[in-house]
C-alpha cells in the first residue's frame, strides 16, 4: 500500500513531466550555467584549477536542486492539489517519498550531463572513479532531497517561501556537502584515496537513513495546520 | 521560580560583577598572555550555545508531535539565546584564534559547528517572522532537523580536519585557571536560565493577551 | 475497516490564529440524508470549519465526532468516508480528465478502470475525457472536480462554494446530484454566501457570522429574506 502509493505519485508527476519537459528542461540549463560561472571564476592564467572541480559540481547540485524543489511543489500549489493528496485515505508519508524518489530522479538525470562536463572543462577525470562516485553521488542526492522535499512540501502554503528555502535547506544539509564534496576531492587525488571515499559514502548512507526517518516521522505534523 | 527570580538576578549581576576580577588574578598563559583570558567567556559561551541548541529542538519535537504550546515557547526562546550566545562564541573566538594561531578563523569541527549552528538558529528566527501563518510549525520542524544535525556536522568536519584545542582543555586547566573558569561557566548558565525564564514568560503572556482581547469580544 | 457513521457532531469547536477568531465555539450536528447549508458572508469562518471537518485543520478546542470516532486524529480510515470538493478544484490542469480521474481512483484503492468511466459520465464529460484539464471551462472543471470527490462513494460529503462561475444549467445538474446523493444516504454539507442558490436545495441552515453560529433550523423557503439581516456585511 505505503510503495503503490508512493509510486503513484512518482507515475503522475512523470507523466505531467513528460507533457512539457519544463523542469528537466529548465534544471538542466540552469545546472549547465552554474558550471560555467563557477568554472570562469576558478580558472587562474588560464588553466582551470583542477582542485575546484569537485567543489563546482556539489554546489550545482544545490542550486538547481533548490530550483527543481521549488518548481515541483509550485505545481502543486497552483490548484492546491497537495491538500487532495492529503485527504485521501492513503497514508501521508507515502506522498513524501512519492515526491522524494522523482525528485532524485531529476537530480541523477543533472548529474549525468554535470560530471563529464565538469571532468572534460577541468581535465579532472572523474569519468574514470564512477564505480565510487556513482554512490558517493547517489547517496549525496538522496540526502540532499530527502531534507529538501520535506522543507519544499512545508513551504508550500508559507510567504516568500522562495527565499525561505535555500536559507533553511542550506545549514542542514551542511554534512551532505562536506562528505560529497571531500569524498569527490579524494577520488580526483592521483592515485584515488578510495579507502577515505568510501569512509564518507559510509557517513553519506548513515546521514540519508537518519533524515529520510525523521522525515517519515515529521512529514504529517508538519503538513496539517 | 518566580520568587527565586530576582534574587537570583542580583546573584548573576554580582557574579558578571566579579568575574573581570576573578579573571585578571589568574596566572597568564605562557605564549598567549591577556588574549586567551577571552576563553575564560567564550567557552561558557559554546557550551551555552550547544545546550540552547539541542534544548530547541527537543522542545520543538514536543511541539510537533504532542502539539504543546508550552514546548514552542521554549523552542522559540531558546533559538533566540542560541543566537545571542552564538554571536558572543563567534565574535570572542577569533579574537582568540588570530592570537594563538595567526588566523581569524579556521574550518574545524567546533567552529563549522557554531557557525552552522548560528545559521540555524537565525534562520528559525527569521521563518518565525517571515512565514506568515503556520511558521511556528516550520522552525520547530527546522530545529528539529538542525538538533539531529548536530553529530553529523561534529563527526564529519572532524574528520576533515581538527586544529581547535581538543575538549580535554578543560579538566588540564592548571589550578590558578580552573577555578575562574568554571566560576564563569556557572555565570553564564545561570544568566541563560535566567533569560530562558524571562522569554517563556513573555510568550505565556503574550497568549494570555491574546485570550484576553478575544473574551473581550465576546 | 471503515469506520461508517450517520451524523457528524461538533462540539463547541474552536479554531484561532493568534488574535483573529475563525471559528469560535461552534456546536453543531449534520445527519445522513441531510443537506446542511453553511451558509455567512466571505470571511465568516466557513471554509475554516469545512477544513477541520475534512481533518485537513486541527481545531484549537472542541470537539469533532463522526458517529462514535473521534475527529481529532486523521486515520486513513475515516478519510476514506470523507470527499472534498473546494473552491480550488485540486485538478491538475497538465493532465486530462481521465487522467486525473485515474490517478485520484488509484490514489484511494479503487479499480480505475471500473469507475472513472462511470465519473466521466456522471460529469457529462466522457467526449472531452482525453483533453487536458487547461482547455476547461470553469464549470467543466466543477462538474470533473465533484465527481473526484464521489470516486470513492464518501459518506460525508463537503463542498466549499461550489456554485462559482457556474451557469443556470450546471447549477441545476450540481443541485440535482447532491439531491441524489443525500436522498442515497449521504451527509452532505455545503457552504456558501449564495443565498438564492442554496434556496430549496439545503434541508437544514445553519448561519456562520464571524465565526460564531447564529442560527440553526431546518430550511424553509425564502432564505434569502428571512436571513438578510444577518448576513448582509456591516
Amino acid at each position: 500500500m505505503f510503495f503503490r502509493v508512493a509510486v503513484l505519485v512518482l507515475k503522475k508527476d512523470f507523466t505531467i513531466e513528460l507533457k512539457s519537459r519544463e523542469i528537466v528542461y529548465t534544471t538542466l540549463l540552469f545546472a549547465l550555467s552554474c558550471i560555467l560561472i563557477f568554472s570562469l571564476t576558478f580558472v587562474v592564467e588560464g588553466q582551470p584549477l583542477a582542485e575546484a572541480a569537485a567543489g563546482i559540481v556539489w554546489i550545482a547540485i544545490a542550486f538547481s536542486g533548490t530550483l527543481a524543489l521549488g518548481r515541483t511543489f509550485e505545481r502543486e500549489r497552483y490548484s492546491e492539489t497537495l491538500r487532495a493528496l492529503m485527504i485521501a485515505p492513503a497514508p501521508r508519508a507515502a506522498i513524501y517519498v512519492g515526491k522524494l524518489l522523482g525528485m532524485v530522479a531529476l537530480l541523477v538525470a543533472a548529474e549525468v550531463l554535470l560530471v563529464p562536463l565538469v571532468s572534460v572543462l577541468f581535465q579532472a577525470n572523474l569519468v574514470a572513479q564512477l564505480a565510487l562516485l556513482a554512490p558517493l553521488l547517489l547517496l549525496g542526492t538522496i540526502g540532499f532531497a530527502a531534507v529538501g522535499t520535506l522543507f519544499a512540501a512545508m513551504l508550500v502554503r508559507a510567504r516568500t517561501r522562495d527565499v525561505l528555502l535555500p536559507i533553511l535547506l542550506y545549514p542542514i544539509t551542511v554534512p551532505v556537502m562536506i562528505a560529497g564534496v571531500r569524498g569527490t576531492s579524494a577520488l580526483l587525488q592521483e592515485p584515488a584515496e578510495s579507502t577515505l571515499a568510501i569512509m564518507w559514502i559510509g557517513i553519506l548512507a548513515s546521514f540519508d537513513v537518519v533524515f529520510v526517518t525523521l522525515a517519515l516521522w515529521t512529514f504529517e505534523p508538519l503538513m496539517t495546520e | 521560580m518566580r520568587k527565586a527570580f530576582i534574587p537570583l538576578l542580583i546573584v548573576a549581576a554580582a557574579m558578571f560583577a566579579y568575574a573581570p576580577i576573578f579573571i585578571a588574578n589568574a596566572p597568564y598563559e605562557s605564549t598567549m598572555l591577556l588574549i586567551q583570558k577571552v576563553m575564560y567567556f567564550h567557552a561558557p559561551s559554546g557550551m551555552v550555545m550547544l545546550i540552547s541548541g539541542l534544548i530547541a529542538g527537543l522542545a520543538s519535537a514536543v511541539f510537533l508531535f504532542r502539539k504543546s504550546r508550552a514546548a514552542d515557547y521554549v523552542a522559540l526562546a531558546a533559538a533566540e539565546l542560541t543566537g545571542v550566545y552564538g554571536a558572543i562564541v563567534l565574535l570572542s573566538g577569533p579574537l582568540w584564534a588570530r592570537k594563538a594561531w595567526g588566523v581569524w578563523w579556521v574550518w574545524d569541527a567546533r567552529l563549522t559547528m557554531a557557525f552552522v549552528g548560528w545559521l540555524i538558529a537565525l534562520a528559525y528566527l527569521v521563518v518565525r517572522k517571515y512565514g506568515g501563518p503556520g511558521s511556528d510549525k516550520l522552525s520547530a520542524g527546522l530545529a528539529l532537523f538542525g538538533a539531529a544535525n548536530v553529530p553529523f556536522i561534529y563527526l564529519s568536519v572532524n574528520i576533515w580536519r581538527t586544529i581547535h584545542p581538543q575538549t580535554t582543555v578543560a579538566p588540564t586547566l592548571p589550578a590558578g585557571m580552573r577555578e575562574p573558569f568554571w566560576f564563569c561557566v556557572a555565570a553564564f548558565f545561570l544568566l541563560y536560565s535566567l533569560l530562558m525564564t524571562a522569554r517563556v514568560r513573555l510568550e505565556h503572556q503574550r497568549a494570555a493577551l491574546d485570550d484576553l482581547y478575544l473574551a473581550a469580544e465576546d | 475497516m471503515t469506520p461508517d457513521f450517520d451524523r457528524v457532531e461538533l462540539f463547541e469547536l474552536s479554531r484561532r490564529f493568534g488574535r483573529r477568531r475563525a471559528v469560535w465555539k461552534v456546536t453543531l450536528a449534520a445527519h445522513s440524508r441531510d443537506i446542511l447549508g453553511l451558509l455567512g458572508p466571505n470571511g465568516a469562518g466557513k471554509s475554516t470549519l469545512i477544513g477541520m471537518l475534512a481533518t485537513l485543520v486541527a481545531p484549537s478546542s472542541g470537539t469533532i465526532r463522526f458517529g462514535t470516532a473521534d475527529g481529532s486524529r486523521s486515520s486513513a480510515a475515516l478519510r476514506a468516508q470523507i470527499g472534498l470538493l473546494a473552491h480550488e478544484l485540486h485538478l491538475y490542469p497538465e493532465l486530462t480528465a481521465r487522467q486525473n480521474l485515474t490517478f485520484f481512483a488509484r490514489l484511494y484503492g479503487l479499480e480505475a478502470e471500473r469507475v472513472v468511466p462511470g465519473a466521466l459520465d456522471a460529469a457529462g464529460l466522457t467526449e472531452r475525457a482525453d483533453d487536458d484539464v487547461s482547455s476547461f471551462s470553469r464549470g467543466m472543471r466543477q462538474r470533473l472536480a465533484l465527481e473526484r470527490a464521489l470516486l470513492h462513494n464518501p459518506r460525508l460529503l463537503l463542498l466549499d462554494e461550489p456554485f462559482t462561475g457556474l451557469d443556470d444549467r450546471a447549477v441545476t445538474l450540481v443541485s440535482t446530484r447532491l439531491r441524489e446523493l443525500a436522498a442515497n444516504g449521504a451527509i452532505v454539507v455545503v457552504a456558501t454566501h449564495d443565498l438564492d442558490l442554496a434556496d430549496g436545495l439545503v434541508t437544514r441552515v445553519a448561519l456562520i457570522r464571524d465565526g460564531k453560529l447564529v442560527a440553526d433550523e431546518p430550511a424553509a423557503p425564502g432564505l434569502r429574506s428571512r436571513y438578510r439581516s444577518l448576513v448582509s456585511q456591516t
